[in-house]
Order: C-alpha cells, then sequence, then structure tokens
C-alpha cells in the first residue's frame, strides 16, 4: 500500500514538473556571410572600422553638400544639432549652466561614434547613402572644426581612435 | 449573410439618425451607420449592429499632443494603470519604419556558441512570458514656466501596456552566450538604426524580447514586429524594431550613450549609463483644465518606479506642510504604474495639493531643488521632481510652476 502511494506521488511530480531542454534549436545558424554583411557596430577601439580613409578638404566638400542644409555652414548655426562646439571642454562646466550648447567639441567622449553614427544614421533624409570615404571624410571635417585634429590629419581605421577627445575625462558611470 | 445586411438597412433606414458615416462592413460593403443623437431616447431606437472592430464613444476624444519627434500620453484622461494602445507615448528618431512580420528576422551574434537568426515565427515558439511594467523616456520633464499646462505636457512620456515575448535570457541561453561577455549591442531596424549598449546582467534578469502588447500584436509605434524590453530602464535602451544582438565585453559608446541620454552633474562630470528610472508620482486628477466644487474630491493619479514596487504614495493639501497615505490600488506590481487615491474635502481656500512616491528601496521622491542641488542647474533627464497643483478659490486648479534657476 505505502509502495503505491509512493509510486502516485512519484508519477503526480513526475507530471507536473516541466521539461525544459538546455536547447531549443529554433531560428537557423547565421553564415558568417551574413554576419559580415551587417554594418558593424564601431566601439571606441576602432574594432570593425571599413578600409579607406578621408581627409578635411574632401570632408568639408561633401558637408557643404548633404550636411550643411540641417546643421549650418560651419556646423554651429542649426537648425537642428549643433556639431561644432563654440567652446572648448574646458569651459564653464555643463552642471553651472543651463544656456552652454553641448557639441563633438566639448561633449562627445569617443571620436568613433560620430564615424558610427553618421554611417548608420545620416544625412537624415538619406541614412545609409554615403560611401565609407565620405564618412570617414565627414567625420574628419567635424573633427578639425572642433580643433580636435590639424587640417592635415588624415582619418582612417588606425588614426580615428588615437583622437584625444576633452570630454573624455568627464564622463562618469552612473551608480544607477 | 444578404438577409442580414438588408436586416441592417432596414433597421437603419428607418432610425433617426443625427449623424450618418460610412463604414466597412464585415462583408466589405460600404454601409451607413447611425450616431445617435444625445437628445434621443436609446431606449427607443435599435442601435448599430456586431462590427468586426469596436470604436470609441463618440463622446470620447483622448488624444496624444505630438512633436515631429514625440507624443505625448494624455495621462489625465486615463483610468486604471493601463494606457491604451493608440494613447501610448512615442518617442523615435526617425520615423516608425515599415517591416513585414514575413520577412523579418533578428541576428545574434558575437561572442556566443551559435550565431542564429530568428524568425518572428522563431520568437514566438520559445516559451512565452507576460508581464506589466511602464515604459518612460528618460527627457519625460517639461521645465513648464506656466500655469495652464496638463499633466500630459508635463510628464506625458510614460506609458503602461502588458507585454508578451520570450525572456532574453531564454534566448541567450539558446544562443550559449560567452561566460566572459559583458554587454550586448541592441540594434532597431529604423532609419537611425538606434543602438544602445546594455550590461548582459540587465539581459539575464528581466529583460524580454516582445512581440505582443496589451493581447494584440505590438503596434508599429511600439516596434511591431518585436522589440527590446527593459523593465524600469529609460525608455530609448528598449529598442523597438529590434534586428540585431551583438554580445561583447564592453559597450561600443554609442551616439545615444554618449552625446544624448547622458546628464552633466556636479564638478563638470557628465554620468553616463544611468538606466533606471526613479520614483516619482504624479496627480492627474484634480489638475490643469479641471474646475472642481467645494466638498469631497477624489484626489487620483499614478506613482511609479524602475527599481521596484510603489510602497507608498504621500499627498498634501496644504502645500507640502502635512503628509498623509494615499490608497493604493491593488495589485501593486513590479515597475509598474500604480494607481493612487485619496479622498479630501476641500473647503473652498486657496491650496496646493502634491504628491510624492516612495517605493520599496525606501526612495523618497524628490523636490526639484533638490534635484539641482545634487546635480546642478546643467543638468537633464532623469527629472523626477514632485509636481504640485494650485486650486484657486473659484475652483480653477493650475500647475504650480518651479523656478528652475
Amino acid at each position: 500500500m505505502f509502495k503505491h502511494i509512493l509510486y502516485c506521488c512519484v508519477l503526480i511530480i513526475a507530471c507536473h514538473s516541466e521539461n525544459k531542454p538546455d536547447h531549443f534549436g529554433f531560428g537557423r545558424a547565421a553564415t558568417q556571410q551574413e554576419i559580415a554583411a551587417v554594418p558593424a557596430a564601431i566601439p571606441p577601439d576602432g574594432t570593425g572600422l571599413p578600409p579607406g580613409q578621408g581627409t578635411v578638404s574632401e570632408g568639408s566638400v561633401c558637408y557643404a553638400a548633404k550636411c550643411a542644409s540641417c546643421h549650418g555652414n560651419t556646423g554651429t548655426e542649426g537648425p537642428f544639432n549643433v556639431l561644432v562646439a563654440p567652446d572648448t571642454a574646458n569651459a564653464i562646466p555643463f552642471d553651472q549652466t543651463v544656456f552652454r550648447v553641448k557639441a563633438i567639441g566639448n561633449y562627445w567622449p569617443y571620436a568613433t561614434t560620430v564615424f558610427d553614427y553618421i554611417r548608420r544614421a545620416m544625412p537624415f533624409n538619406a541614412p545609409g547613402s554615403l560611401t565609407d570615404q565620405e564618412v570617414y571624410s565627414i567625420t574628419a571635417w567635424l573633427l578639425y572644426r572642433n580643433q580636435l585634429i590639424n587640417e592635415n590629419f588624415v582619418i582612417n581605421a588606425h588614426t580615428l581612435p588615437t583622437v584625444v577627445m576633452p570630454a573624455r575625462s568627464k564622463y562618469v558611470v552612473s551608480d544607477n | 449573410m444578404q438577409e442580414q445586411l438588408s436586416r441592417r438597412k432596414l433597421l437603419l433606414g428607418g432610425a433617426m439618425t443625427a449623424a450618418v458615416v460610412l463604414v466597412k462592413s464585415a462583408f466589405g460593403k460600404m454601409v451607413q451607420t447611425g450616431i445617435p443623437a444625445s437628445t434621443m431616447d436609446p431606449t427607443k431606437v435599435q442601435g448599430p449592429l456586431p462590427g468586426p472592430l469596436g470604436s470609441r464613444s463618440p463622446f470620447e476624444q483622448p488624444q496624444r499632443k505630438f512633436s515631429l519627434t514625440s507624443s505625448q500620453t494624455p495621462l489625465q484622461d486615463l483610468f486604471g494603470t493601463i494606457t491604451p494602445s493608440d494613447l501610448h507615448f512615442e518617442r523615435h528618431h526617425a520615423g516608425v519604419p515599415a517591416i513585414d512580420p514575413n520577412t523579418y528576422e533578428l541576428m545574434i551574434h558575437g561572442m556566443v556558441e551559435r550565431p542564429t537568426i530568428f524568425s518572428l515565427h522563431d520568437l514566438k515558439r520559445f516559451p512565452a512570458v507576460t508581464r506589466t511594467c511602464f515604459i518612460e523616456c528618460s527627457g519625460n520633464f517639461r521645465k513648464p514656466d506656466k500655469e495652464t499646462i496638463t499633466p500630459q505636457e508635463i510628464c506625458g512620456l510614460t506609458s503602461q501596456s502588458e507585454w508578451t515575448g520570450v525572456m532574453l535570457s531564454t534566448i541567450f541561453r539558446e544562443v550559449g552566450i560567452a561566460p566572459k561577455a559583458t554587454w550586448f549591442l541592441a540594434e532597431g531596424g529604423d532609419a537611425a538604426m538606434m543602438t544602445r549598449s546594455i550590461p548582459v546582467s540587465k539581459g539575464l534578469d528581466d529583460a524580454m524580447i516582445v512581440y505582443a502588447q496589451n493581447g494584440e500584436a505590438i503596434r508599429p509605434q511600439q516596434g511591431y514586429p518585436a522589440r527590446l524590453l527593459l523593465p524600469g530602464w529609460e525608455g530609448n535602451t528598449s529598442i523597438k524594431w529590434l534586428r540585431r544582438i551583438e554580445v561583447a565585453d564592453a559597450p561600443f559608446m554609442t551616439r545615444e550613450e554618449t552625446s544624448k541620454y547622458t546628464e552633466p552633474v556636479k564638478d563638470g562630470k557628465i554620468r553616463q549609463f544611468s538606466f533606471t528610472m526613479d520614483a516619482r508620482s504624479v496627480i492627474t486628477y484634480p489638475a490643469y483644465p479641471v474646475q472642481v466644487e467645494k466638498g469631497w474630491i477624489e484626489i487620483q493619479g499614478i506613482a511609479w518606479s524602475g527599481h521596484g514596487k510603489i510602497a507608498k504614495v504621500e499627498i498634501s493639501t496644504d502645500g507640502g506642510k502635512h503628509w498623509y497615505p494615499a490608497r493604493l490600488q491593488e495589485p501593486v506590481f513590479d515597475k509598474a504604474h500604480t494607481r493612487f487615491r485619496y479622498l479630501w474635502q476641500w473647503n473652498g481656500q486657496s491650496t496646493e495639493i502634491m504628491s510624492r512616491a516612495i517605493d520599496d528601496t525606501g526612495y523618497i521622491q524628490p523636490f526639484l531643488k533638490q534635484i539641482i542641488a545634487d546635480r546642478g542647474i546643467g543638468t537633464g533627464y532623469h527629472l523626477n521632481p514632485v509636481t504640485s497643483w494650485q486650486i484657486r478659490r473659484d475652483g480653477q486648479v493650475l500647475y504650480q510652476p518651479e523656478k528652475w534657476i
């Protein structure tokens, strides 16, 4: 009798416990080609930056043609996001004023972000339409205008991560 | 069917209607449907017959308030805690993409054993979970400098839905994420290809990939056909139209987590990865533009916290001198809008009413001056101050503007 009750208990437990596999096997394997076809998100060390390069002078032409209508001829006028900082990273601290404009030169902590964002989302009316060389060139022009590189500095996969961004040292991670 | 159609015609033809509109019937034909005039006795006239979709009463017209980049939920028009899907706030950076669910794919790669592509059908085959929580934009505060402003305009970038999908931890187990992985990139399939870096710990805790909202497929404005859902975290991290997850061992420092969604704090610092939404509350009744009468008033509103459950909401009806506990509507969910109510007998004198939320970590919703003292006047994002309303002698309710500087 006891044995019988025990058997029933085991049976009930077995029936009520849900089996869960380690692996469902849903989905299909992503091939190396499929992964490579996706434009990489570029981290601060520059991993995934494509071949090619850009110069300030090429960027000047490209910016005027594809960016200036939204961001202004010199990057300071708008009407949309101001890209060129009107001051340096050591102007009056951001926490002490409501008027200070945040732009690449005084607020952005990594130069790689400039390339990544332009490539993925700009120009606003034709995202993804720029060649890698155009993106490198516009990045170079913006960094130059923000006084972060000199006029002859060439931007490519090796040089972009080396550009020193003054705001970098201001960043702290929230303790949430 | 034919018989039913003719019956409908007959009925409508014989009914007195104040207005007639054309609607598409279940049979694909345009038929007239009447909107009864308010002066008519509805017990003396047949109403419209059942149809494929319901609709709001023509007397109810809640609307989002929208700009080029966002739309705000009309908090003052809502009851309970669920936001009707068509009133859910929107914030997106390049419009709403049109994605075909039949060709939709989610790729997961990087530090995983098995880089995988999931179709929507694949995602739906995994064990599903349903939970109710809020999504709030971390920019959900306008610096109001006028009295004539509604709860919607002050903080309408928060909404709540019942979401259904698969736990991200299930997906991570499926693809086998590397033990050394600490961050992952989530990328949207919109024209901004929105990206955010998220700690793997959140992914293993309560993150979900959701495909349903309030019992049906997610709306395009909320991420159709599938989005990331990070309960309690700033809305921008719950990437909509999720198309790619890349598992890594460091954050990618995307534009949205550096130049945006960061806030200046004391000593010239810039605070980054402020993920959690702190506790907040707002009185949604009485609030501008209503006018109240002397006597009993049930003050009500919503409170929420990204850290956990709302433990308490306190009400002051004398400008902050005394505080009394409001009733919380059960059940109180984790990281969710919670309805509070407080019965008050107004004596007709001018006063100021306000609410403050306290969550189960003991955190107390601050006043604006406390936030500014803590972070500096140049701060932004994650602003959750106590909101107060003036009650004038004539019953008019007006926002009490806060001095920023």
